[in-house]
């Protein structure tokens, strides 16, 4: 039974890693870039969502939404003002600049907010759920199906829309795209713009029930780099899916063997699969 | 124009300083300048001439730093013994790490890096025989001279620049032996230069071996300086950032560039430390990825390619192809 618990309360937090990788495999599958800032969105997103209730009063149902648009607006800058740029550069550019990016995002927040941790009151989202036995707080089970829901229409724009048909367009082939009178500037700043916007409703999210702190960004960055990897490059469902296996997988090891060696596992279980198979899990090449 | 007359100048600059500045602040600067560039060239090794972006170089220095604070704490043995243990722990880790990340290419490889780093790193804070989460001391009164436990900094200078020397020394050996020309190839691109028949793999895991021993080596010697070690300032994210952002500043994959990098961004650091105090790690850390974000976006070749736009000799063949633009990876 408490196995089974375990395993639920990996899942919720599964489906909110799920989420904001499925930025991050937009994104790189759009350009080929990788975004090494991408937990530092996630962890400005919490600081939102913290100061939005603080200081403004706001409540999740606003917060949740704004959020997502601020880093929308801050993907859109972070693309036109450095990614469009970097990425016409050598490799190492294009990793200095997203990490630059990281740094002055993680260290300004610890000069800003200081290095305290802070968190959202614990009854901001009330109550703890009995689902025959398992007992669920609101706040993990709200963020975890919200998460899965955004993450599921996610692909549905992807996939089902003429904009989703866009984007996919350029990242097959940027010059065919422009060929039908579609930009690939603009779809690429969208892009951006979505999979910052994930990180943001995933910060917010989390917020509801983790501690804020400003180096939180770092241990997410790279869950996501693994998602991502896991579950093959530019693939929605194959972040889903690898995003709630990592879930259950940190869950369980924090469970076994002890919380501090969870991201061990989840790091080694990375390097293992790169090692069989460099391409991802569920990647075709 | 020559290039050699500015190389003695300064190197003689380099060698004079704790003899010209008599403040310690300074001197100690000028050592950790050296050290700075030691690390770096150690980095620009792999990350530089083989354009392979390591972020979890962190490994090879903390392995350095624990060996040698390792072999004071179990084996009673002065600190800089341990310097070779700390070469072949970073090689065989290298090996082991090494060899299933180099069939990933770009970003692929630096993610890798990055997480086998952490997972070193969260090791060592767990492991009691590494002190764990509290770190390792050197000795605190110097037992006898091969400690090389000294107040002043200016003996740990001499030694940084005998080290760097050596190191630069083997890397310009390098950079014109047959392996100089396989790096630049892979550099350009793996495909094509398994194409033209370069053993991609084997000379990929040679860069390494070297860079991780030298990097190493500088783990070591920071250890022997500063006597304490911790999971974070032996290993953590943040020692793999400033090689690589003291190498990318002055420029990635030629000679000089990781010193140049290192004669700029250290003297910074350490003012903006002396200035904020404990606060100041922060304040430094928000300069330095300004840095590079500025770097990367404006100028990818660092000061070297600064430096070859205004000497205006941009003659191919002398100099390892380091220009923005030439080493684009699919």
């Amino acid at each position: 039974m408490i196995l089974l618990q375990v395993v639920v309360s990996g899942l919720l937090m599964g489906s909110v890693y799920a989420l904001f990788s499925s930025g991050l495999t937009l994104i790189w599958g759009m350009m080929n870039v990788v975004n090494f800032a991408h937990g530092d969105f996630v962890m400005l997103a919490m600081y939102a969502a913290f100061f939005a209730f603080t200081l403004l009063k706001l409540g999740p149902i606003f917060f949740i939404p704004g959020a997502a648009a601020l880093l929308f607006v801050l993907g859109v800058v972070v693309y036109l003002g450095l990614v469009r740029h970097v990425a016409k550069g050598p490799m190492l550019a294009q990793i200095l600049g997203t990490f630059g990016l990281a740094l002055v995002l993680r260290y300004a927040a610890f000069w800003a907010f200081t290095a305290n941790f802070v968190s959202l009151p614990d009854n901001l989202v009330g109550g703890t759920f009995d689902i025959g036995g398992l007992r669920v707080e609101a706040s993990r089970l709200l963020a975890g199906v919200l998460a899965l829901v955004i993450t599921l229409s996610m692909h549905l724009v992807l996939t089902r829309t003429a904009l989703g048909s866009r984007l996919l367009a350029v990242a097959e082939d940027r010059n065919a795209a422009m060929l039908m009178g579609i930009r690939p500037d603009r779809m690429q700043a969208i892009a951006w713009g979505i999979g910052a916007a994930s990180t943001g409703v995933a910060g917010a999210l989390i917020a509801l029930f983790f501690y804020i702190s400003p180096t939180v960004g770092e241990s997410l960055s790279l869950i996501a780099f693994v998602v991502v990897c896991l579950g093959g490059f530019g693939s929605v469902p194959g972040a889903l899916i690898a995003g709630l296996g990592i879930g259950v997988i940190e869950a369980l090891s924090a469970y076994l063997i002890g919380a501090v060696y969870q991201d061990v596992v989840v790091y080694a279980l990375f390097l293992g699969v790169l090692w069989v198979r460099p391409q991802g899990l569920l990647g075709t090449n | 124009m020559k290039q050699w007359p500015l190389v003695v100048i300064g190197f003689l600059l380099i060698a004079g300083w704790p003899l010209v500045v008599h403040d310690v602040f300074l001197q100690r600067v000028g050592a950790l300048v050296l050290l700075a560039a030691i690390s770096a060239s150690a980095w620009n090794l792999l990350g530089g001439y083989a354009g392979q972006v390591s972020v979890g170089h962190a490994v090879y220095f903390g392995a350095g730093a624990y060996a040698s604070l390792g072999v004071y704490t179990e084996l009673g043995w002065p600190p800089i013994a341990g310097a070779p243990v700390g070469v072949l722990v970073s090689m065989g880790i290298s090996a082991l790490v090494g060899t299933p990340t180099f069939r990933l290419r770009g970003h692929y490889f630096s993610m890798a890096t990055i997480a086998a780093a952490e997972l070193f790193r969260i090791l060592a804070a767990n492991w009691p025989l590494l002190g764990a989460a509290v770190g390792l001391m050197g000795p605190p009164v110097p037992r006898s001279v091969a400690d090389l436990s000294f107040i002043s900094p200016i003996p740990y200078h001499y030694l940084f620049l005998a080290v760097l020397v050596v190191l630069l020394g083997l890397t310009w050996l390098m950079q014109r032996s047959r392996m100089g020309y396989y790096l630049a190839a892979i550099r350009g691109g793996d495909r094509a230069a398994r194409s033209l028949g370069v053993p991609v793999l084997r000379y990929k895991l040679y860069a390494l071996l070297l860079s991780a021993g030298f990097t190493s080596i500088a783990g070591s010697l920071y250890a022997v300086m500063v006597g304490f070690i911790d999971p974070d300032s032996a290993l953590g994210i943040l020692i793999s950032v400033k090689m690589l952002i003291v190498a990318a500043l002055g420029g990635a994959g030629t000679l000089f560039g990781p010193l140049v990098g290192a004669i700029i961004l250290i003297p910074l650091e350490e003012t903006t430390n002396a200035m904020f105090g404990g606060g100041g790690s922060g304040i430094t850390f928000i300069v330095y990825g300004a840095i590079i974000l500025l770097v990367a976006r404006f100028q990818p070749g660092g000061v070297a390619a600064f430096w070859a736009v205004v000497t205006d000799r941009v003659s191919a063949g002398r100099r390892a192809p380091a220009v923005p633009g030439s080493s684009r990876v699919s």
